[in-house]
């Protein structure tokens, strides 16, 4: 797919999703990822550069079977809804453990991973997966 | 304001129409629906049509004035709504907007989408997932059976709705399809059935999910001033709500239910001043068993969390205490995309008619429809009556 | 940098958490298993997830190591990543680790390939740089997702994993480990390679034991010691680049070092052989055990090929320190095994997979 291979869209948001870079509002304090430009919640058009730290817990997640162009061998993953510490909530891949080990509620922490490798002559696009929080040392049950 | 009828309607069978393409698909249902009202091409001022990813599935842009110059309008205002899986109840919308201010008399409202000319499964879900934030969402590895498995998921957790549910809608929709001549499939399956398809995003299974599908739907709309030049059997459209809500799934604080459809069925309900429980009939957008559970609680039908009971135990059946996709809806009836809003308005108007024959709700007065984009970042709902 | 001029002040690992058997390899060839995992003194080798590369490992030991070194990103004057499996034939894998770590624009950057010693002379060219004062604090790393031809023999030790470590002057606070100095051996040496564009290294069979590793590895540790004015009883660890565990073993034996001083580092009995990431993930290692004022001998050997050597003492500081990533042993702790036909789709070896 053209849009998937387009490597100014993938440079722009390296900032984002590489490091979970976020805007703040100046005016009420809001935090939102991926960054915005206008504060849904006050209206407000200052933002800040906001880094999250990336630690949050699994909201809900689902294990995919029939993927989007890109991930055709990835298959079968885990894909969740994390809720940052922060805030915000992001979705994202949950690697670094078995499939059975993901649990809504289990706390996580980012990490960097090949998401995209449309082929072998293309760019490859690196971002943001989750994985047990402590890993390599970490146990899912959720308490 | 005046008042607002649908008074023609016409739609192909919904499938894998592998001998026409998008122009002939929609001409064919522009046709029927002409036919249905003995209007004639002269007398459509204004055209809307409703089409999610004409651009992606068939590399064609600027469907509106194709499909008019193929339907034979001349010179006639032509324009293409997009709002995802929401398109087609979208563009009845506008040209609702356009007739009650007194713009145009007779408008001719479509749907269309033609999805099997791409080859792969890979490519259409990722077409598909257009519809969501294509950055944040399918970027990540999100399709659409993903987002609403995460809603499933939410849903089977706080309320202990179980898949056993879920496969109930799956199996009265196709048991609703198997009476209706267009639908894409026609047989019955059974809950064990859906239970053991293969899993496309875990809970869901193959049978849970609406299939790929090529078809198109038109209605021709009229002001009251004219209707009955047209038909004996003019269906009003009394009430219209449109609501939005964030684009990504992950922005929403509570997954077990898509607040766009609470708003739009508030606002519709509010300018055709009834309720919930004036509503006969419902024609909903199934994408996915889960999606016609929470549609259910979000139109207020049943409380939060009972959706799921409530299909299970029978009380959207035909015959039941309220009839939900008495057309098979999007699971057997089939879901070209931007068809489907329009295809559930010619469900409506067959059955206010009474024309709806083996599928027939007993005696209907009110009906709706309820039409999602995305995974709930639009919702159009619009009420019938006779 | 005679006098130890410059230090380790922060360092990392990461180990992907997939691992075949040798003998499960073995299989497939029809080969007796139980006697070549014997053989080698390797029971299994790591193997990289499908979203992982050079790039995703080297990130995550650099990221262990700026936590280690509690420093700000943006003080890393120059990254260099070492592999024989950059993801990109142009295009340094640095700039993307650069990127998430937070050190542009501020910095330079090379990729660099010397075969399994790549990571090593990362740490030399940083070790110039900080020296001369150019930069404050350079990151190198040792990485690797190494590729086996099947049925080789190489093809049971060739793993994935990789370390990182960041330099800087040993008179300002914050060096866990003191380089007393370094000493290199080179020579063109034909013992395995891989022309630009083949699939899989070739390598000499036999030719890569006596003319390769050993007179280069025995040549700069001797070098090493020899410059340091030390003797093997000086060290309390050794060691040595480990494409298995006999040829560190042979290697000690030579030089009259205790094996129970070589043991700590053999991280390839339970991880294979990391290439670039080898004898650094073995530095890692003993780093994670060490105590404070410990003398350690590192040497690195790399196809075609040269050796690195370095001397290093650990500080106080280096307990405490430590304790902010993961060890190796955290690393290698956590595995789950694949079957053979798992791992051939995990490294593309499968035909039609892109």
């Amino acid at each position: 797919m053209g849009h998937l291979e387009s490597v100014p869209l993938f440079w722009r948001r390296m900032k984002a999703l590489y490091t979970l870079t976020g805007v703040e509002c100046s005016n009420c304090g809001e935090k939102y990822f991926p960054p915005r430009l206008i504060c849904p919640e006050c209206s407000g058009k200052e933002m800040k550069d906001f880094k999250f730290k990336g630690k949050g817990k699994v909201v809900s997640y689902s294990i995919i079977e029939v993927p989007p162009q890109g991930l055709e061998y990835q298959t079968p993953y885990g894909l969740a809804i994390v809720e940052l510490d922060e805030g915000p909530r992001v979705t994202g891949q949950v690697v670094g453990c078995t499939l059975e080990e993901i649990k809504a509620g289990m706390r996580v922490e980012a990490t960097l991973r090949k998401i995209i490798a449309i082929n072998k002559a293309g760019v490859i696009q690196y971002g943001f997966k989750f994985r047990p929080e402590g890993y390599p040392v970490f146990n899912t049950e959720v308490t | 304001m005046r008042k607002v009828a649908v008074v023609g309607i016409g739609m192909t069978k919904f499938g894998e129409l592998w001998d026409y393409n998008l122009r002939d698909i929609f001409t064919m249902a522009a046709i029927e629906a002409m036919d249905d009202t003995g209007c004639t091409t002269k007398d459509i001022e204004a055209f809307y049509v409703g089409s999610m990813s004409a651009g992606r599935f068939v590399g064609q842009e600027h469907i509106g004035a194709l499909l008019a110059d193929y339907t034979g309008l001349k010179h006639v205002p032509a324009t293409r709504v997009e709002g995802a899986c929401a398109s087609g109840g979208i563009a009845l919308r506008e040209a609702y907007f356009a007739i009650k201010a007194g713009e145009y008399d007779v408008v001719m409202v479509g749907g269309i989408e033609k999805m099997s000319d791409l080859p792969t499964t890979e490519e259409v879900t990722t077409t598909l997932g257009a519809a969501a934030d294509q950055e944040w969402e399918t970027f990540m590895g999100l399709t659409f059976p993903g987002a609403y498995a995460l809603i499933a998921k939410a849903h089977m957790n706080r309320y202990g709705t179980t898949r056993e549910q879920l496969a109930s809608v799956a199996v009265k929709n196709h048991k609703n399809g198997k009476n209706n001549p267009k639908a894409q499939f026609r047989r019955e399956i059974t809950v064990e059935q859906v239970l053991a398809s293969s899993v496309v995003a875990d809970p869901l299974t193959l049978l849970d999910c609406s299939p790929v599908s090529d078809g198109g739907a038109v209605a021709i709309v009229a002001s009251e001033d004219v209707a009955r030049k047209f038909t004996d059997t003019p269906v009003w459209i009394t009430g219209s709500g449109q609501a939005g809500d964030t684009i990504a799934l992950h922005d929403r604080k509570d997954l077990t239910t898509l607040p766009a459809a609470k708003f739009a069925s508030e606002r519709a309900y509010s300018a055709a001043n009834i309720g919930p429980k004036d509503v006969g009939f419902a024609e909903v957008h199934d994408c996915f068993t889960i999606a016609e559970i929470v549609a259910t609680e979000d139109l207020g039908f049943f409380p939060a969390g009972e959706g799921g009971k409530a299909a299970e135990d029978g009380l959207t059946e035909v015959d039941g205490q309220i009839p939900v996709n008495p057309s098979g809806g999007l699971k057997s009836k089939g879901h070209p995309v931007g068809a489907t809003g329009v295809a559930q308005v010619v469900s409506v108007v067959e059955q206010l008619r009474g024309e709806a024959e083996k599928r027939q709700v007993n005696a209907p007065n009110i009906g709706l429809t309820h039409n999602i984009g995305g995974s709930g970042a639009t919702c159009v709902v619009h009420i019938f009556s006779r | 940098m005679q006098n130890g001029t410059c230090g380790i002040v922060g360092y990392g690992s990461y180990i992907p958490r997939f691992r075949i058997k040798i003998t499960e390899i073995a299989k497939v060839w029809g080969k007796e298993g139980e006697r070549i995992a014997k053989g080698l003194g390797v029971m299994e080798k790591s193997v990289p997830g499908l979203d992982e590369d050079t790039i995703t490992i080297s990130f995550e030991a650099s990221r262990n190591a700026v936590n280690v070194a509690g420093i700000d990103p943006s003080e890393l004057g120059a990254i260099y990543i070492g592999s024989e499996s950059h993801p990109y034939a142009v295009k340094p894998s640095g700039v993307t680790i650069a990127q998430a770590l937070g050190a542009v624009p501020v910095m330079t950057c090379a990729d660099l390939e010397f075969a399994c010693k790549a990571g090593t002379a990362g740490i030399q060219m940083c070790m110039g740089l900080v020296a001369s004062d150019e930069i404050k604090y350079g990151l190198a790393v040792g990485a690797d997702t190494a590729q086996g031809k099947p049925g080789d023999a190489l093809e049971y030790t060739a793993s994935a994993g990789g370390a990182a470590f960041i330099i800087g002057k040993t008179g300002r606070e914050g060096c866990v480990a003191t380089i007393e100095g370094t000493f290199s051996y080179t020579t063109d040496t034909p013992d395995f390679w891989r022309r630009e564009g083949a699939d899989f290294p070739m390598h000499g069979a036999r030719f890569t034991g006596e003319p390769a590793y050993f007179k280069h590895i025995i040549g700069a540790a001797k070098g090493m010691m020899e410059k340091m004015g030390t003797t093997v009883a000086d060290y309390d660890y050794f060691v040595f680049h480990m494409p298995n565990s006999k040829f560190p073993l042979r290697t000690a034996l030579t030089l009259g070092m205790p094996p129970e001083k070589v043991k700590e580092g053999l991280v390839v009995r339970h991880i294979g052989n990391t290439y670039s990431g080898s004898s650094l993930l073995g530095l890692a290692r003993i780093l994670d055990i060490a105590k404070p004022g410990e003398r350690i001998l590192c040497t690195s050997y790399g196809s075609g090929a040269g050796s690195d050597s370095f001397s290093l003492v650990t500080t106080d500081l280096l307990p405490e320190k430590r304790k902010n990533a993961p060890s190796v042993d955290d690393y290698i702790r956590l595995k789950e095994y694949v079957s053979y036909a798992v791992y051939a789709k995990h490294r593309h070896k499968i035909r039609g997979i892109e």
